[in-house]
């Protein structure tokens, strides 16, 4: 009973991995850039809950309302400022180290306002959650509605890519900018919508991640950020399905290990599983093998 | 003597056979074309030849020497150098650089020596200097051995390949569309350049190229490719007058 | 002799260290040099040759590293456990040597190591997979424990007890305790020269223009039969092994060290790559100006508090528009030319 209670934490922190991941990779897919500051669009997310709800006094829903919308816009607005100018430079360096500015950027905007102590996060979760097998097994309602949310999410971002015009528009344009262009397909607008649904996961992720483990902190998000990265390149970056598996492993291995194996190595072992990954599949577990023209 | 021999060459990409029962033989000093309309499988012929594919049958024999199967960097050292269809030149570096590292294993010091500036390293960058700015020299080149390879015009940027590529002192020197994006007078220039090569070095060179003057004006023998099969080969004067050839060509294009 | 172009490029960096160096000097000897100031000049000078290691890997061989935290890791651990083991036997001069040199042979060594599987990857994925490289180095350092008594050395992932007479060399999340502080600034500057020296060398000899020759175009760096393999392994150890010897200087910097975030972690990994990028990628003599200067910075500005980093973020995020962002690039061309044309009137 004690593996099933830990295979279903798992399952959870994975899922908050993978709605974190989900953003990554649609991101990556279309910009090709490592967003640096992804995770800290789910920390502003956290705080923006905090505040509605904790200063403000909106119930759950409304606060999670709010924190979307703010992160959704902080998400366009980054790429429009930080991000945009430099979609051709010579160096796609320069777009990775911006990105690294704009995270730095909002971690000390956070520290300025919130101040380094941490913050204890109320659960945006009420539910107490299901207590099996004679109270034998009992799984938090945050952990439930975790794990429904990530699958609810797969499977409106399926629809959303394959049944919407936007969504075919994305694929077009992370499969090849230019034919994109001459298709009459909108490159600005397409990718500003990516990052609107990326930052706005990102969001949902700060609330369920802040529910989880209730502290926040102005760098909260930057470890989750680099994790989901790491599952969005295990499974394959660019693929949908494959950030979703790549964080549902992340989360399991993490939350096993940190009880059977060590604490302290968790992280280590999280690590090692994407460079054994790698080395068997170069491009993570669903991902294209591109070959280049000669 | 025979330098080249290929014989029976294939190679399928998922399901396509891009190549398929290609031979050709070519006798030391020869100047020899590989033409064909688009598509026909030039450019992957090229790239069975120098190993960047891995053919699924037939043998290539360079002299006596069997280098089916060969990575690209031991069929170079075998013998074979090539130029690429879209220029790839070490864009950063200097042109004399380019240069110096196509004659990277013709000369050597140690990485001890690379990092210290020993007296050998001197001795041996002087020796390397004068054989690249002989090389630069035959291609007119000697007056922009320290620009940018990227800031050359598109006409010198070819002729370095070839200059890089025969640093490498090959066997065999493959031309990939040399002409390609060069005016008339550009390509009468080349043609003399490749001549020169040949004769200069007593080079053997196989070229793909598209304009019918320069294939005509300079192979002696030629192979047609289409649909990755050979149509055709001969003396080029025989191989251009054959109906087949003209309509596989206008039919095509 | 005639100097060429280049190597007259090389002395200028040497004498840009150098003249630093003495005007450090001169402050310090007429009283000028404040001590909170005297502190940062070793680590400014060990970050200093961890952004030319790390431009070897990036803008050299052309690959990003995101994980050279991890072998300054290897390098501190790795000398400081050899520090304190020899702490009463050696004399300090010597030890200190040997220190250097073990520090930069292990991060070599796990620099091959690392190389064999990184270096197939390409772009993006090797850059994160350094990443995790460096993180678990980082925290497997944290994580053991290594002790010796009169059963003998033990190692364990578990705290453990010792019987008997007997040390505990590295004490879990609390690190090595007791490295004999050796760095000082003088050892710390000879070595960001020889590090100068052996890159810029590199850079232009046979062994360098193979490793740029990949970095341009793998595939015709091939084609001439250039074993790239080899030379990416060449550069990724040089690398490794430099970045490893800046670790030794940093850990007999501080009596205790620990394998935490803020000295290992990939954003210190991060913080480096931003030193290379805005000194210049492939620049090594801006990768030295811009990590001395980056790292000095904030520090000065220590008085504005809490907004000095959020000052620093915005520099960076406005540095790297106006220096990258095509449109700004036009314009400032298009000026320039204006300039030049009125002053050859």
């Amino acid at each position: 009973m004690n593996f099933l209670t830990y295979l279903i934490n798992g399952i959870s922190l994975g899922s908050i991995y993978a709605i974190i991941a989900l953003g990554y990779t649609m991101v990556y897919g279309i910009a090709k850039m490592l967003n640096f500051a992804h995770g800290d669009v789910i920390m502003i997310g956290g705080y923006l809950i905090y505040t509605a709800s904790s200063t403000y006094g909106f119930n759950p829903l409304v606060s999670i309302l709010i924190s979307v919308v703010g992160c959704t816009i902080l998400g366009m607005l980054t790429e429009k400022v930080a991000y945009k100018p430099l979609r051709n430079a010579a160096s796609n360096l320069a777009v990775l180290i911006t990105a690294i500015g704009v995270s730095y950027f909002l971690q000390n905007i956070a520290l300025l306002i919130f101040g380094a102590n941490p913050k204890s996060f109320s659960s945006v979760v009420t539910w107490e959650g299901l207590s099996l097998a004679g109270g034998e097994l009992k799984i938090q309602g945050v952990t439930i509605v975790t794990i429904l949310t990530s699958v609810v999410i797969l499977i409106a971002l399926q629809l959303f890519i394959n049944k919407t015009k936007s969504g075919q528009a994305m694929l077009a344009v992370s499969e090849d900018k230019g034919a994109a262009t001459l298709m009459g397909i909108n490159v600005n607008k397409t990718i500003s919508l990516t990052f609107a649904i990326g930052s706005g996961l990102a969001a949902i992720a700060g609330a369920l991640l802040c529910s989880a483990y209730p502290t926040l902190t102005p760098y909260t998000g930057a470890m989750p950020g680099i994790k989901a990265f790491v599952a969005a390149v295990l499974g394959g970056i660019g693929s949908i399905p494959g950030a979703m598996i790549g964080g549902l492993l992340l989360g399991v291995v993490e939350i096993l290990s940190k009880r059977y194996i060590s604490t302290q190595l968790a992280d280590a072992i999280v690590f090692a599983i994407l460079i054994i990954i790698l080395l068997v599949k170069p491009t993570g577990l669903l991902g294209k093998n591109i070959q280049e023209k000669v | 003597m025979t330098l080249l021999d290929v014989k029976n060459l294939s190679i399928s990409f998922g399901g396509l056979r891009a190549v398929d029962d290609f031979n050709i033989s070519i006798e030391e000093g020869q100047l020899y074309g590989l033409i064909g309309p688009n598509g026909a499988g030039k450019t992957t012929a090229f790239n069975l030849l120098t190993g960047v594919y891995k053919p699924n049958e037939g043998i290539i024999k360079l002299g006596d020497k069997d280098i089916t199967g060969l990575s690209t960097i031991e069929i170079n050292k075998a013998g074979i150098a090539r130029t690429f269809q879209n220029i790839r030149l070490f864009k950063d570096l200097s042109v004399i650089d380019n240069v110096k590292v196509g004659l990277h294993n013709q000369f050597s010091y140690s990485t001890l020596s690379s990092v210290l500036h020993l007296p050998s390293y001197h001795k041996v960058e002087k020796e390397m200097d004068e054989k690249a700015m002989e090389l630069l020299k035959v291609f007119g080149l000697e007056e922009h051995r320290d620009y940018l390879a990227s800031n050359l015009p598109y006409g010198q940027q070819r002729k370095l390949e070839i200059a890089r590529a025969l640093a490498t002192n090959p066997k065999l020197l493959l031309l990939d569309e040399p002409a390609a994006g060069m005016n008339p007078n550009e390509t009468g220039e080349l043609m003399e350049t490749i001549q020169f090569v040949r004769e200069h070095f007593g080079m053997t060179i196989l070229l793909i190229e598209h304009d019918m003057k320069l294939v005509a004006g300079i192979c002696e023998e030629l192979t047609v490719l289409n649909f990755g099969r050979v149509l055709t080969q001969g003396p080029t004067k025989e191989v251009l007058s054959n109906p087949e050839v003209i309509k596989a060509y206008i039919g095509d294009e | 002799m005639k100097l060429t172009k280049v190597s007259k490029r090389n002395l200028i960096t040497y004498g840009i260290v150098i003249a630093f160096y003495i005007i450090i000097q001169i402050l310090n000897l007429t009283g000028n040099l404040s001590s909170h100031m005297e502190g940062l000049l070793v680590p400014m000078t060990y970050y200093s040759i961890v952004a030319v290691a790390l431009n070897l890997t990036v803008g050299i061989l052309g690959e990003l590293s995101l994980g050279h935290a991890g072998f300054m890791c290897i390098g501190a651990f790795s000398a400081s456990l050899f520090s304190v083991a020899t702490k009463e036997t050696m004399n300090g001069g010597l030890r200190f040597f040997l220190a250097l040199v073990i520090g930069t042979v292990m991060a070599a060594i796990f620099g091959f190591l690392i190389g064999i599987p990184v270096l197939r990857l390409k772009g993006d994925y090797l850059a994160i997979v350094t990443l995790a490289f460096g993180e678990i180095i980082k925290n497997i350092l944290a994580a053991v424990y290594l002790g010796y008594d009169e059963a003998g050395l033990h190692i364990s992932f578990k705290s453990f007890v010792l019987q008997g007479e007997g040390k505990m060399l590295i004490n879990g999340a609390m690190g090595i305790q007791g490295t004999p502080s050796d760095s000082s600034f003088t050892i710390a500057i000879v070595i960001l020269l020889i590090s100068l020296f052996i890159v810029q060398n590199l850079v232009n000899s046979r062994d360098g223009r193979a490793i740029m020759s990949i970095r341009d175009n793998r595939i015709a760096s091939e084609s001439v039969g250039i074993n790239v393999v080899k030379y990416k392994m060449l550069a990724f150890v040089i690398s490794a092994a430099i970045a490893g010897t800046a670790g030794v200087l940093f850990s007999h910097n501080t009596s205790t060290l620990t394998a935490t975030s803020t000295y290992f972690g990939y954003n210190v990994s991060i913080m480096i790559l931003v030193y290379v990028v805005l000194g210049g990628i492939g620049n090594i003599r801006g990768s030295v100006i811009a990590a001395s200067i980056l790292y000095i910075l904030p520090e000065m500005l220590r008085g504005l508090s809490n907004y000095r980093m959020l000052i620093y973020s915005i520099v960076l995020i406005v540095i790297m528009l106006i220096n990258w962002a095509p449109k700004a690039i036009e314009v400032r061309e298009k000026y320039v030319t204006l300039l030049k044309r009125r002053f050859a009137k």
